[in-house]
């Protein structure tokens, strides 16, 4: 579905990611684990398009995204949450989530301005998609909150529930279980699943937690230093002699 | 506190949200709409003006209050509304087209600053509009042939179809009128999805284009929706001093225009009604309070900018909200009564949050 | 050739004022990460104070100079603790349009105190004119040429080899860290006020003879804002090196092309220079990350 090929990153002669390649199946979880600068975040970007590659290609359904726009990655289907929560600060949970279907607005401007009657209509199917996914990360009491009243937990939550209201085929989740406590995070591997399995999203996350990565993942990619080391099973991975390497360092 | 029974979703997205609601803002308009019959002509045409400030601080509030972006340069809408309308209708063309030309050319010039804002970021592109401004008073002061320079450019008397718009009543009216259109097609946008890529573009740009949000073309969007609304204004106003000449759209003005959405409170309409009421009272306070100062200071030019400059920085220090943000607190206060929470608006206090990467 | 050469005297000793105004902001700018629109109206207040000193209090001229920057530099301290302090954190907008306000407020004290009617400074070198064969040079443009540089060096070896100026670097580079490293930041954000205040003095004590002084001089505080920007918000030379350009830039550009387009020229290279390169000329800032 996702595939990355040689794709080098250097941000002034620091080399970010090297020649890294990979590629995410339809249907899977798929998790990126590494040391601290191993260059995880800037694969997100990269495919995300708010950091350009060197060198490589990047491809999603067959189609080359390595020069679209970052507002195109979202129209092809890719949604994604940030290590350390962008939301909109200001706004309602409700808010943030209707924002998060912009990409399936339909209306014009001019019809705007007037509020015309399919403008309502538009919003009112914006609320029950809202809705939906606010039943389904139980944010019922979170509706009206502005976010930056919230607790870091609740917001990385509707973090992901506001990249899932774009309907995405495929969610990038960036560290989603820094910053929350052992219950959220159990809660949190539990929605990764329900995510997968009953909306039928691939995803991809970067990861420190090896406990989530074990419930949830299919096959885990380990990088240091910007280099693919090994990817396998969760199990194959934490056993492998060049993972404990790239941790403990030789 | 008042508990409304909401049934469905419609019920979120309406303008009025309960039944009183509805009727203070009925009762509103009932009001102004009668006033010209009780009000003298002095009042009227402060009412007026206040309409005016309010079409113009309704499209800087969609600029800075929604979508983020600071105009110190929206002066300069605002007199090429002027020019462009005044120019237009003395060479022949009817008011009803105009006045829209006239606000859809300043539109597209905002366009322009639209795309150039997407290189620039906070401060950089208050500077650049600044800048804009200021080139644009020079042209309006070099180009006599066009403009008049500084001898001025005389606007002739507004009529519509035969009918003399000049009397303040009707002149009254005319304002009134745009100023409910403005308000309704704003509040419309707001609602809908345009209105919510804007507030996405404020909070932050990253996430608005990971939510598929366009940045260039919905800063474009805001920066023509913004100078289109104030060249309106401009234009609304070139018949209000029958005169236009290059000192009547000063810096001066950019900053009231600033002062009128961050005093009225930022990011919200009410605050538009607030600040342009704070800018047309606070200069015949002035006046009043003229006569009970020393003649020193009572004569001194400097009396107007050291109040309007004293309020604005009392507000950003003591209530960023601005008057909106102070209702909003009051209103809170009784509803709750006894039980209302001082602590409540309290934000986290944050350090230097830095925008530079070393 | 001789115009060209009086011009461009001209425009470097005009450029070096709003290179002084610029440098206020950068450092100001870097320390806090506040802009001071407020600026300029720091250089019309040392300006004016230099007048009372000298033409009210007939004081020793360079007595006057050395108690004016004095004072300037106290109004800066005085503006940080009892305003600015309350800022940090603030989003940056607010910021400036705090400095906005500070800006008319001081410009209307200013008129209330001195008038609105035009002062002049008298210095011992006023009316002094040297000759270069045909071109005849007031000392008065030279003297502002030599103060920058005089200053200009004055300010690297303070940040070079002084305690407090290696502390200043340190908490511009990173608060957080320089705090705890026990730099006090709050006493240097306080200082950088100050000093940034007393640079504002000396550019107004500089600029004074050239022309006549009114509250509205701090006006060019936008033009001086326009250098800092093309020379690299948040570089030190490049604040000089910006304000040299748009100095030399306005002088010809009004000797061709007459006032209008001279008085405009500063706004178009800022407009040009935020297109195409808004690093400016020298870079120093990057986009932030996520």
């Amino acid at each position: 579905m996702l595939e990355v090929t040689d794709v080098s990153v250097s941000f002034g002669g620091v080399h970010a990611v090297q020649d890294l390649s990979f590629q995410v199946n339809e249907g899977e979880i798929f998790s990126i684990m590494g040391p601290n600068g191993a260059g995880k975040t800037t694969v997100f970007n990269v495919i995300s398009r708010f950091n350009d590659v060197d060198t490589g290609k990047i491809s999603f359904e067959d189609e080359d995204i390595t020069k679209v726009a970052p507002h195109v990655i979202a129209r092809r289907g890719i949604a994604r949450t940030f290590q350390n929560v962008e939301l909109f600060d200001h706004e309602t949970v409700l808010q943030n989530l209707l924002i998060g279907q912009h990409t399936r607005r339909q209306t014009m401007l001019l019809s705007e301005v007037f509020f015309l009657p399919k403008v309502r209509k538009q919003e009112l199917e914006f609320r029950s998609k809202a809705e939906d996914i606010i039943d389904l990360l139980h944010l019922q009491s979170y509706r009206e909150k502005t976010v930056d009243s919230l607790p870091f937990g609740i917001r990385k939550i509707v973090e992901v529930g506001r990249a899932l209201c774009l309907d995405p085929k495929l969610l990038l989740l960036d560290e989603p279980s820094s910053g929350l406590n052992p219950e959220e995070s159990e809660d949190l591997s539990f929605w990764i699943d329900d995510i997968n399995e009953e909306l039928g999203v691939t995803i991809m996350m970067v990861e420190h937690d090896m406990n989530l990565i074990g419930q949830v993942s299919n096959r885990v990619l380990v990088m240091a230093d910007g280099r693919h080391v090994v990817t396998g099973t969760p199990s194959e991975v934490q056993s492998h002699p060049d993972v404990i390497d790239a941790y403990l360092g030789t | 506190m008042r508990f409304v029974l909401k049934t469905n979703y419609g019920r979120d997205i309406d303008i009025f949200k309960h039944r009183a609601h509805a009727s203070w803002y009925f009762v509103l308009i009932a009001a102004l709409l009668l006033a010209p019959l009780v009000l003298d002509v002095f009042y009227e045409k402060q009412l007026t003006e206040l309409f005016i400030w309010a079409i113009a601080g309704a499209g800087l509030m969609l600029l800075t209050g929604y979508s983020g972006l600071v105009s110190l340069g929206h002066v300069a809408f605002m007199a090429l509304g002027a020019y462009i309308h005044a120019i237009l209708y003395s060479r022949g063309w009817p008011l009803f087209l105009s006045i829209p030309t006239s606000a859809l050319i300043t539109g597209g010039i905002g366009v322009l600053i639209g795309v150039a804002s997407l290189r620039m970021t906070g401060i950089y592109l208050a500077i650049a509009t600044l800048a804009f401004a200021m080139i644009v008073e020079k042209v309006i002061a070099h180009w006599p042939a066009l403009t008049g320079g500084h001898s001025g450019f005389r606007v002739d008397d507004p009529a519509m179809f035969g009918y003399s718009l000049d009397s303040s009543t009707a002149y009254y009216y005319t304002c009134l009128t745009a100023l409910v259109l403005v308000f309704f097609g704003v509040i419309n946008l707001l609602r809908s999805p345009t209105g919510r890529s804007f507030i996405a573009v404020r909070d932050s740009e990253i996430s608005a284009q990971a939510m598929g949000v366009n940045l260039l073309q919905t800063k474009t969007l805001a920066f023509a929706l913004s100078a289109g609304l104030t060249g309106l204004a401009g234009a609304l106003y070139a018949h209000r001093i029958g005169f236009l000449f290059p000192d009547a759209f000063t810096i001066m003005t950019s900053i009231m225009l600033l002062m009128l959405v961050v005093v009225g409170g930022l990011g919200s309409l009410h605050g538009v009604i607030f600040g342009a009421f704070f800018i047309t009272i606070v200069p015949q306070i002035i006046a009043i309070a003229r006569d009970w100062l020393p003649t020193g200071i009572a004569q001194s030019g400097g009396l107007e900018p050291l109040v309007f400059g004293g309020v604005l920085i009392l507000f950003l220090v003591f209530e960023p909200l601005g008057i909106y943000g102070r209702w909003v607190k009051i209103r809170l206060f009784f509803s709750q009564f006894p039980l209302y929470r001082k602590k409540t608006f309290l934000r986290q206090k944050s350090y230097l949050k830095t925008e530079r990467v070393h | 050739m001789d115009t060209i050469l009086q011009l461009l005297l001209k425009g470097i000793s005009q450029g070096c004022v709003y290179g002084l105004i610029a440098l206020g902001f950068v450092l100001i700018y870097k320390a806090t990460e506040m802009i001071n629109f407020a600026q300029g109206e720091l250089m019309m207040i040392g300006a004016l104070i230099a007048v009372t000193f000298t033409e009210y209090l007939q004081w020793n001229y360079f007595v006057a100079v050395v108690l004016t920057i004095l004072a300037t530099g106290f109004i800066g301290l005085l503006l940080e603790r009892s305003l600015l302090r309350r800022m940090i954190g603030e989003p940056p907008f607010a910021v400036l349009m705090v400095t906005i306000g500070l800006g008319f407020v001081l410009r209307a004290l200013a008129g209330m105190i001195w008038g609105h009617d035009p002062q002049e400074l008298r210095t011992p070198y006023s009316d002094a004119v040297i000759s270069m064969g045909d071109v005849f040079v007031g000392v008065s443009n030279l003297v502002v040429i030599g103060g920058t540089i005089a200053l200009c060096i004055a300010l690297f070896l303070f940040f070079r080899y002084t305690r407090i100026g290696i502390a200043m670097q340190a908490s511009s580079q990173n608060q957080l860290a320089a705090y705890y490293l026990g730099i006090p930041v709050k006493r240097i954000v306080a200082f950088t006020w100050a000093l940034s205040a007393g640079i504002a003095a000396i550019a107004g004590i500089l600029f004074a003879p050239l022309t006549a002084i009114t509250p509205n001089i701090g006006f060019s505080g936008i033009k001086a804002f326009a250098a800092a920007i093309v020379g690299g918000f948040g570089s030190l030379p490049g604040a000089i090196i910006g304000g040299l350009a748009i100095g030399i830039v306005e002088q010809f550009m009004q000797y061709n092309f007459g006032k209008g387009l001279g008085d405009t020229s500063a706004y178009f290279m800022l407009l040009l220079m935020l297109l195409v390169r808004p690093s400016g000329l020298i870079a120093s800032t990057q986009k932030k990350k996520v």
